[in-house]
């Protein structure tokens, strides 16, 4: 009771605070939207604009006169070193790479994290442990020797290469996922489902694999995001004409020969961040989940 | 047999994703670790002569500027990034009603590859076009903005970017922890009359702790890891004034063809991230089984 009078005595003062304070905090929550607004603001814009505007006007201001013709290039025309075709061939690289890579890596980790949450054995925690382990290592440290097993595969510089790879390095978190998803699930339903006489890929396919929808959205986002935005296994493990859209967007930007044209390298930024950014805004809560699983292991 | 089988399902079914980890995780690094210490240049050899190509590698000037660069730039990256996350996080929890719209956007630039943030970047803090032009045409005539083509400062505009690019998620970790932190404890300190301030740095900070080793983890992981940052903004430039381990690294392995400079480099920036990484998953794994 004694609080409630002390409040309503101060109230004038304390409103006025209140709403001072009100203010400020959303002119920092504005400012700040600005600040990680500001560089997609500017592509867009600078993507729509002729050279000489973006010579002649500002970095921040809206087209004058809207054209089209550098996402055009950026698809289409572009040139990566010396093949001008845009990033259309790249992007398709990405897709066609990352399909099967992601689905193959969901898929494995699937089963393994149901070993390891509901059949264990001898070991298992051991095995786990290792490939949890995995999933922290630079890349950098198997580079070389993927490298020289790529070749003598006879898979180097192919996009089944690449998704060999990526498969390789994303087993360690499709697992983690699983497995701590799994691990939720009371042990006695698989204890039961024994009873009844139900096998391994049984209980799997008519229990466990119904429960999982929300799992493998996050991890099929997780993974999505991974292989699509990867630059070091692409621009390693790749060669002209089988890129990914990253190298080859990076190639657009950092090419030497004739005028820069900005507006074309911010389309074809753009244009190689589509597809992660669309999953993005239609799934974010299942990327947000995805990256704070990642994050907070165990 | 069936009855054989049914029981060893499960270890066939882990089998082939263990074996690959065994030899494309552990046996690479194998690999990696012994070519380290033989005399490859071009092409692997196999003698081991000791630790040749650590000497080198700590002997060569551009290696130490890589490895400089990144104890600066892991160092703001992960202290801005937390800063900036925690003080968003905060911010946001006050209540408001647009919440879900601005962490959207504070959290979008994760979704992005580096590729893309470091070209975004790049054409933003252009001297001749971006911010520099655009202050300047304000009638600010001196002002000078020139970061990622001045050698000194070069290593600064790759924090920029990356703390764009990561504070969002620091911010979305954070907020989950403040959430997380018991209600009860917070309006009983409210009914004491305890200003917001010191709930927050008295209560609720201090309670978070675990969160800022996980934040830090991630960040100190990704900034190690960072590389297509570093080849979309600078190149690895002016001259190798932005080299990390990681573009050391590549640039050996794939550019210079002196594959036992490689090896050791990547070791090293291995060694980085264990002594990161195993205090960490002791700290972890002791915990959960107490």
């Amino acid at each position: 009771m004694t609080d409630i009078a002390l409040t309503t005595a101060h109230s004038p003062s304390r409103n006025w605070g209140r709403i001072a304070l009100r203010w400020l905090l959303f002119t920092l929550l504005g400012l700040f939207a600005l600040f990680y607004l500001m560089p997609l603001f500017v592509m867009v814009t600078t993507s729509l604009k002729s050279l000489e505007e973006i010579r002649t006007g500002s970095l921040v201001a809206f087209p004058r006169e809207v054209t089209f013709e550098a996402w055009r290039t950026a698809w289409s025309g572009a040139c990566t070193g010396i093949q001008c075709e845009g990033l259309r061939p790249y992007f398709w690289n990405s897709v066609i790479l990352a399909i099967p890579a992601v689905l193959i890596s969901t898929i494995l980790g699937a089963l393994n994290g149901y070993v390891i949450a509901q059949w264990k054995f001898k070991g298992a925690n051991l095995i786990f442990s290792l490939m949890l382990f995995g999933c922290f290592i630079p890349f950098q440290v198997v580079l070389l020797p993927m490298a020289r097993t790529l070749g003598i595969m006879g898979i180097a510089g192919t996009i089944p290469g690449l998704i060999f790879v990526h498969v390789i390095y994303g087993i360690g978190f499709t697992t983690l996922f699983f497995r701590n998803y799994y691990v939720t699930i009371p042990q006695e339903l698989v204890k039961a489902a024994k009873v009844d006489g139900a096998g391994f890929f049984r209980i799997f396919w008519s229990i466990f694999l119904p429960l999982s929808l929300p799992i493998i959205v996050v991890t099929v986002i997780w993974q999505f995001t991974q292989i699509w935005n990867d630059f070091l296994f692409g621009v390693s493990f790749s060669q002209a004409g089988t890129q990914p859209v990253t190298v080859a967007l990076n190639n657009i930007v950092n090419s030497t020969t004739g005028v820069k044209e900005y507006n074309v390298d911010m389309a074809a930024a753009i244009i190689a961040a589509l597809p992660t950014l669309l999953v993005y805004v239609v799934a974010g809560k299942y990327f947000i989940r995805g990256l704070t699983a990642g994050s907070v292991k165990g | 047999m069936t009855e054989w089988l049914e029981r060893h399902i499960p270890k066939m079914v882990l089998a082939p994703s263990f074996i690959a980890i065994l030899v494309f995780v552990y046996g690479f690094i194998a690999w990696t670790a012994w070519v380290s210490l033989t005399r490859s240049r071009l092409l692997p050899k196999y003698e081991v002569e000791g630790l040749i190509q650590y000497e080198r590698l700590f002997a060569s000037p551009r290696f130490d500027t890589a490895m400089m660069n990144l104890f600066i730039f892991g160092t703001l990256f992960i202290i801005i990034s937390m800063v900036l996350g925690l003080l968003i996080a905060i911010l946001l929890d006050q209540k408001i009603r647009t919440e879900g719209v601005l962490r959207t956007i504070y959290l979008y630039p994760m979704a992005l590859s580096m590729i893309v943030t470091g070209t975004a970047w790049k054409w933003i803090m252009n001297p001749g076009l971006g911010i520099e032009k655009m202050v300047r045409d304000w009638g600010f005539e001196n002002f000078s903005f020139d970061w990622v083509i001045d050698p000194d400062m070069a290593i600064y505009a790759v924090v920029i970017a990356g703390v764009w690019q990561a504070s969002g998620f620091v911010m979305a970790l954070f907020l989950a922890g403040l959430r997380s932190v018991d209600g009860e404890i917070i309006k009983a300190a409210q009914v004491d009359g305890i200003p917001n301030w010191r709930i927050y740095s008295a209560i609720i900070i201090p309670s978070m702790a675990p969160i800022f080793l996980s934040a830090f983890i991630v960040l100190a992981h990704l900034a190690i890891k960072s590389f297509d940052l570093v080849i979309a903004l600078t190149g690895g430039g002016p001259g190798y004034a932005t080299d990390l381990p990681a573009t050391y690294m590549y640039a050996m392995a794939f550019s210079r063809g002196d594959i036992g400079q490689a090896a050791s480099s990547a070791m090293v920036m291995m060694a980085v991230v264990f002594a990161i990484i195993v205090p960490y998953l002791y700290s972890e794994l002791r915990t959960k089984h107490d």
